[in-house]
């Protein structure tokens, strides 16, 4: 009995440093906010706008598995968008990536916004040069021959 | 001095207003682009007699099936996802329909639609489906074929057309069959 008692000792002896050197060494799983940090800036094809995250359909917690997966195995955020990119194609990324036709969404609105304020400023500068003045001026005599006589017919009179 | 001259010496040419071009430029590209975006999303499914799209398959066992070298042959292309109910119903008489026709000169296609590989290959094991099936890779094959959803059989016939479409699970085997009788026979 004490023999087998004393190889026990001996073994754990020799275990317990290896098991806890796997257990430090063994990473977390990855948590759910970690998973949902990368799918948030996803977008499932089947169900459009809506965010891989919120989305409840089989297929995103599907996906969903799959990053965390991939997580558990170390990769980093960039190398997960890029599998899925490769798998389902850039219109899952929520943000589409500056290059071809995609440059249009980065460079369009700024522009129109540019341009809507050009336009703006050019109405405003030209609608206070030509406006029309609010208080009535009195009437100018040179212009008006009917003014121009009662004018001299008052000067006469007085 | 003709009166035109007279005019010309009294007003002054207008200056070509740059500004107000751009932003007509600008407009008309937005409004292309939307314009063609929506003109995409309208067009639908590729109907029937429309010539079929030329596509790769990268089969889940790492083969590559080019449609290009299917030429003559009736081609069976079967969109399904693993998440989808409805492609169950359909599962089994496909696998069917392949066993009867395979030595015909008619090829089943599986394209797995926006899934997750381990999921599709436990689909085609629970189904026994033994035909050719792979990844639809960046969705690229789906897009080329237009479909809105899964499942979606297009039927390629010898002469590169398409011979039959159906949106929607197949109901029944002799579904199945009387659209491959009547794609071969065209």
């Amino acid at each position: 009995m004490q023999r087998s008692l004393k190889v026990y000792l001996v073994l754990m002896a020799i275990a317990a440093p290896v098991l806890i050197a796997s257990a430090a060494v063994q990473p977390p799983p990855p948590s759910d906010d970690e998973v949902n940090a990368i799918a948030h800036q996803l977008y499932c094809p089947v169900c459009e706008n809506v965010p891989l995250d919120v989305c409840p359909t089989q297929a995103c917690a599907q996906w969903r598995a799959t990053i965390r997966d991939k997580l558990a195995q170390g990769w980093s955020e960039a190398q997960i968008k890029d599998y899925f990119v490769e798998q389902y194609g850039e219109r899952v990324l929520a943000t589409p990536p500056a290059r071809g036709l995609n440059w249009l969404v980065y460079v369009l609105p700024p522009a129109a916004f540019l341009a809507g304020a050009f336009v703006l400023y050019r109405a405003f500068r030209s609608g206070g040069q030509n406006s029309e003045p609010l208080v009535p001026t009195a009437p100018d005599a040179d212009g008006d021959p009917y003014v121009a006589r009662l004018e001299e017919e008052l000067r006469r009179r007085s | 001095m003709t009166d035109k001259s007279a005019l010309e010496a009294v007003v002054p040419p207008r200056p070509v207003q740059w500004g107000v071009i751009l932003v007509w430029v600008l407009v008309l590209g937005l409004l292309a682009v939307v314009g063609l975006g929506l003109i995409r999303t309208q067009q639908g499914n590729i109907g029937v007699g429309a010539r079929a799209p030329d596509f790769q398959l990268t089969t889940f066992s790492g083969s590559t099936v080019d449609m290009a070298d299917l030429g003559g042959k009736v081609v069976v292309v079967n969109f399904w996802a693993s998440w989808c109910i409805p492609c169950e119903q359909e599962a089994v008489e496909l696998e069917t329909a392949h066993q009867q026709f395979k030595d015909q000169g008619v090829v089943f296609l599986g394209v797995n639609y926006v899934d997750t590989e381990s999921e599709a290959l436990a689909y085609l094991d629970r189904f026994g489906i033994t035909y050719d099936n792979g990844p639809d890779l960046g969705t690229r094959i789906s897009q080329a074929f237009r479909i809105r959803g899964v499942p979606e059989t297009y039927i390629v016939g010898r002469d590169g057309r398409l011979a039959h479409v159906k949106i929607g699970p197949y109901e029944s085997l002799s579904e199945i069959q009387t659209a491959v009788n009547a794609s071969m026979e065209e």
